[in-house]
């Protein structure tokens, strides 16, 4: 089964910034992949429903407790660009 | 032979008793570290002065017969993947590079808190995603039985460095194989604990619901030891296992009489080695003798999990990696907009591996395409838990080789992903289960190239595995070390 | 609005409502407004690599007690789904939502609006974290003309429910009035300031409009930035009258998100990126499914206070009109529960609202006196209204007797009598008094006795001044009428 794979838009949402080569490398390497992987598609799974959490655990929760928050200074050191307590980034304009 | 030789176990006992301390036995495997590293390039970072710092307290420690336990004073290393505070972790990418954690991850943390000494961080595959450590920002790690060979991997320096003696345990991480593989395939034990049982608070995410930390050692008994230190309910972690940890230890030594042993019969033929066939085999028929019932088991679906994972394991990825986004930490390459500034910092930062991976995971994912892919791995992984169930009403443990096929020779399967991915054939249904394993060396091939058996064992089920895995290495006896370039023999 | 007639709008409403917790939905950080950009952040917070969510029990209380005040089914399973997008102030670049099985889904919230009671369905209610906080710098603080962005993550991961309409809202007055009653629900229930200038209360409007009786909904239009009542009330009006008037003008409605110009008094249309839409949910495989069994449902139940609705109907009961129980169910907690405890006290409802709506409210405003911290008892509010319906004290000295009552002079009797208010009602006091009057005017009573009926009013004054405002008015009159005739 040929996969049609649209490697710019996938690559948009990825927000990776890649050439046209580099999109049709992986554009080809991505049909390999998924048509081996699409062997999934082979097994009837009607008898089973799939579980959120590999042995079935649920209600982990923690209390209503603040605890110490980092310090800053330490937090802003490893941003490439910082002034004034906040991270500073070139204009984000999109509605989110 | 020197401290740097010794099994935890063996240093732990010659630091109890004063026989030597922790000052020695590190300096003795940094100096091992400063002849292999040359030629294995297995740690990212090493941490001499924190290393002899922690040393020298442990010493203190032991000289006031208080030590913190079997732990205290013993090297460890850490896969570059688990953040250190203060110290750099990468993660081997160069969207990473310089990264220092404001934190400890929680590994860390009860290792430190047991005295164990942090010899440094070890290289992998860029985010641990691949088979091989070559797929590391930072330059390959060669195997200690042979430097024109892979390690494996992705936990390739851990593996490396507990081969060669430049650590006594080490740390790794295993998504589809990770520890298991690598383990395999430089000649130490590897073991991937039940999904929950180690926290994963502070390991940096590869794909959340397979990752999980386990140790490297040279033995069996060192491996129960270390899981013992670093298994524990963690309340920062959602997925940790709430209920009774066992005594990971207490199993080892009871022998396999009675005991049921499934040989996975999927995990052999075509794609195996005879070398690798051949020596699994001879265990197989050394356990029967021994008083285990080993008998052929079907799995059917082991087939397909290689797709699943290759399915969820990227999807999973694709958002995991998401954060680094040149904002607030790692690389950042400029552009007129955040959009554009994130775009090309994720271009520039992520090898071909990753940016692979996260292209299918957001393929897998995106609208039209979920419920043919995600949606239906998801389906194939919950019939695979059902066929280990069913399988598990027949047998205490499952068996298989680890790896088809013993180190192969570096740029052999770099250049083909799928071909890559058939290293993991046999480590990734267990992470798709969430059930522990563990790959034990039994031999050698013709080449000199360790031979790793595997065993797996159903959810909490690491007494039992450990036991079959001790009686493994008392049939195997193997006793060979890498003779890697005249310095560790 | 000719233009509208023969035209139904259908309108649904989002609101996001920030929970007050102590802590963030997923860490231990501090929940807190107006505090130094980025001193509120820990790892998880600020998607540090390895950081992992835990999520607060509360807040998962909280939604509950949301979604039971909104009439909602509460899912025993419901699980949290990662939704992708890449945005500078989402630090994950994905955030924890719900999707397919939300805490709470399927309720009602009824409405009042010009005296009738509109059913708003609620879809869902959904438990999420918020986003951080995006400054936009350059060029007079136009976004569009930014030079950068400084970002702020102390509000990243505060925990966020958003709550989704069903499309059951039809005109700019229902929209407006079942967003201030959501308002009223969620102060009731004290899980959030919802102050909507601070954002802490968000609304979103999906609006499209369709020919009445026309089976099919038409092209949907999402409204943001509405940041007060009047505003919302304003855009959904603009909004219903500009679709109308571009497909009556022979143009479409095309599917977009428009942006509110309070000041213009417009929506405009705002870029969107490609493919936005393209979220890829899955489970977030980090976090394991909640389970509200029927037993925590039962404890969760059992701490919702009174709801504005079930309060306005009581109210009701005891004798209020709509409007009086209405304005009575917004007042403060503190003089609610006055009015209670005077109403218990045997004090008359209607009297007793009228006073605390009224000038209770009026003195605390005047004063500035928070209503905790009078002194003001449902006793003495029930004697105070009993003074008044017993001709004690006359209804203008009544307000005297409360201002004594509120600056801490006593019970009501006290402060009357301290006061000297309390009204003489002897009618031998009072005869003596109008003879007084009677002698010292005898031209009123001459022009009274003339025919001029209305001078009555001035000798009732003079006798009221004779005894310092004291007699009882009522009996006044009746003596000056009988002595005059």
């Amino acid at each position: 089964m040929p996969i049609d794979i649209d490697i710019a838009h996938v690559a948009r949402l990825a927000r990776l910034a890649l050439t046209e080569e580099e999109l049709e490398g992986y554009r080809r390497q991505l049909g390999d992949i998924l048509e081996h992987a699409a062997h999934v598609q082979d097994l009837d799974t009607s008898s089973v429903t799939p579980t959120a959490h590999p042995l079935g655990f649920v209600n982990a929760f923690r209390d209503d407790e603040v605890c110490p928050s980092l310090e800053r200074a330490e937090v802003l050191a490893a941003a490439p660009e910082a002034r004034e307590g906040y991270f500073v980034v070139p204009p984000a304009l999109e509605g989110s | 032979m020197t401290a740097a030789d010794l099994t935890i176990t063996q240093a732990a006992a010659g630091l109890a008793s004063g026989e030597m301390t922790s000052t020695q036995l590190t300096e003795a495997v940094l100096d091992r570290a400063a002849m292999t590293e040359a030629v294995l390039h297995a740690y990212l970072t090493m941490d001499r002065d924190g290393a002899m710092a922690a040393a020298a307290e442990s010493d203190r420690r032991h000289a006031r017969k208080d030590p913190l336990g079997p732990l205290d004073g013993i090297p460890i290393a850490l896969k570059d993947n688990m953040c250190t505070h203060g110290v750099e972790t990468t993660a081997s990418s160069k969207i990473l590079a310089g990264y220092r954690p404001p934190y400890d991850a929680t590994v860390v943390e009860r290792l430190r808190s047991q005295g164990a000494v942090i010899t440094g961080k070890t290289n992998l595959d860029e985010f641990a995603m691949g088979s091989s450590t070559e797929n590391s920002a930072y330059g390959a790690t060669s195997n200690p039985w042979d430097p024109d060979r892979v390690p494996g991997g992705s936990s390739g320096g851990s593996a490396a460095v507990v081969a060669a003696g430049s650590a006594l345990g080490a740390l790794g991480s295993d998504t589809g194989g990770s520890i298991r593989q690598p383990a395999a395939l430089c000649g130490v034990v590897g073991m991937k604990p039940t999904y929950g049982l180690v926290s994963r608070f502070g390991l940096i995410a590869f794909a959340s619901s397979l990752d999980q930390i386990g140790p490297f050692t040279r033995t069996v008994t060192d491996s129960a030891l270390l899981l013992d230190a670093i298994a524990g309910f963690d309340p920062r972690d959602a997925t940790s296992f709430r209920g009774e940890y066992p005594n990971f230890s207490d199993a080892i030594g009871r022998g396999v009489q009675g005991l049921r042993i499934g040989v996975v019969k999927e995990f052999s033929g075509e794609g195996f080695e005879p070398a690798v066939e051949a020596a699994c085999s001879s265990m197989l028929d050394r356990l029967s003798a021994t008083g285990a019932d080993v008998v052929e088991v079907s799995v059917p679906t082991v087939d397909a999990a290689l797709s699943a994972y290759y399915l969820i394991a990227p999807a999973e990825c694709s958002a995991n990696l998401a954060r680094f986004d040149g904002i607030r930490y790692g690389l950042r390459v400029s552009g007129a907009t955040t959009e554009e500034m994130m775009a090309r910092s994720r271009a520039e930062g992520f090898g071909p591996e990753v940016t692979r991976r996260i292209l299918l995971g957001t393929y897998a994912l995106s609208a039209g395409y979920y419920d043919a892919f995600y949606g239906k791995a998801l389906e194939v992984r919950a019939l695979l838990q059902a066929d280990f169930a069913a399988a598990y009403e027949k047998v205490d443990v499952l068996v298989s080789p680890t790896s088809p096929f013993t180190a192969f020779k570096m740029g052999d399967k770099s250049q083909d992903p799928l071909a890559m991915y058939l290293c993991d054939i046999c480590t990734i249904p267990s992470n798709l289960a969430g059930h522990p394993g563990i790959s034990i060396p039994i031999g050698l091939d013709e080449s000199g190239l360790p031979i790793g058996f595997q065993v797996m064992a159903p959810a909490l089920g690491e007494p039992v595995m450990y036991r079959v895995a001790a009686e493994v290495e008392r049939l195997a006896t193997f006793d060979a070390r890498p003779e890697l370039a005249g310095v560790t023999a | 609005m000719s233009v509208l007639e023969g035209w139904e709008a259908v309108i649904g409403i989002e609101v996001h409502v920030e929970l007050l917790t102590q802590s963030k939905m997923f860490c231990g950080c501090k929940v807190g407004f107006g505090d130094e950009p980025n001193m509120n952040v820990c790892p998880t917070c600020l998607g540090l690599p390895g950081a992992l969510p835990v999520p607060n029990r509360t807040a998962i209380e909280w939604i509950s007690k949301i979604g039971m005040a909104l009439n909602c089914e509460i899912s025993e399973t419901s699980v949290f789904h990662r939704k992708n997008y890449f945005y500078a102030d989402l630090p994950k670049n994905y955030q924890i939502s719900q999707f397919d099985i939300p805490v709470c889904h399927d309720g009602f919230l009824d409405v009042a609006v010009d005296g009738d009671t509109v059913r708003i369905g609620i879809e869902r209610a959904h438990q999420e974290e918020d986003t951080g906080k995006s400054l936009h710098m350059g060029e007079g603080g136009r976004i569009h003309a930014a030079t950068e962005t400084l970002l702020d993550f102390n509000r990243s991961g505060v925990p966020l429910v958003e709550i989704v309409s069903k499309p059951d809202i039809r005109t700019a007055a229902q929209a407006r009035a079942y967003a201030q009653e959501l308002r009223n629900v969620i102060l009731e229930l004290d899980v959030s300031d919802a102050k909507l200038e601070e954002g802490s209360m968000r609304f979103d409007a999906n609006i499209s409009v369709r020919q009445e009786g026309a089976p099919e909904f038409g092209t949907k239009v999402e409204i943001k930035n509405m940041n007060s009542f009047r505003s919302l009330e304003r855009a959904v009006a603009y909004e219903i009258e500009r679709q109308v008037d571009e497909i009556t003008s022979g143009g479409t409605v095309i599917q977009e998100t428009r942006h509110w110009d309070e000041e213009a008094g417009v929506t405009h249309g705002m870029r969107t990126k490609e493919g936005s839409s393209d979220y890829r949910y899955f489970t977030e495989p980090d976090l394991v499914p909640i389970v509200i069994d029927a037993t925590w449902q039962a404890e969760i139940r059992q701490s919702l206070p009174e709801l504005p609705a079930e309060r306005r109907a009581r109210y009701a009961d005891l004798g209020l009109d709509p409007h009086l129980a209405g304005v009575l169910a917004g007042a403060d907690a503190d003089l609610r529960a006055v009015f209670d405890h005077a109403v218990d006290a045997g004090a008359d409802a209607k009297a007793a609202a009228i006073w605390i709506t009224g000038e209770v409210t009026a003195w605390l405003r005047r004063e500035d006196t928070a209503p905790g911290d009078s002194p003001l008892t449902g006793e003495w509010l029930a004697a105070l209204v009993a003074m008044v319906s017993d001709s004690k004290v006359s209804a203008s000295a009544a307000k005297d007797v409360l201002d004594g009552v509120m600056r801490g002079e006593g019970a009501p009797e006290a402060v009357a009598e301290g006061r000297d208010l309390i009204q003489i009602s002897d009618a031998g006091a009072i005869a003596a008094a109008v003879d007084e009057v009677l002698a010292a005017n005898p031209d009123a009573v001459e022009r009274y006795q003339a025919g001029e009926q209305k001078v009555v009013g001035f000798l009732v004054g003079q006798v009221m001044r004779a005894t310092q405002g004291k007699a009882e008015p009522k009996l006044v009159n009746e003596l000056l009428r009988e002595k005059l005739s």
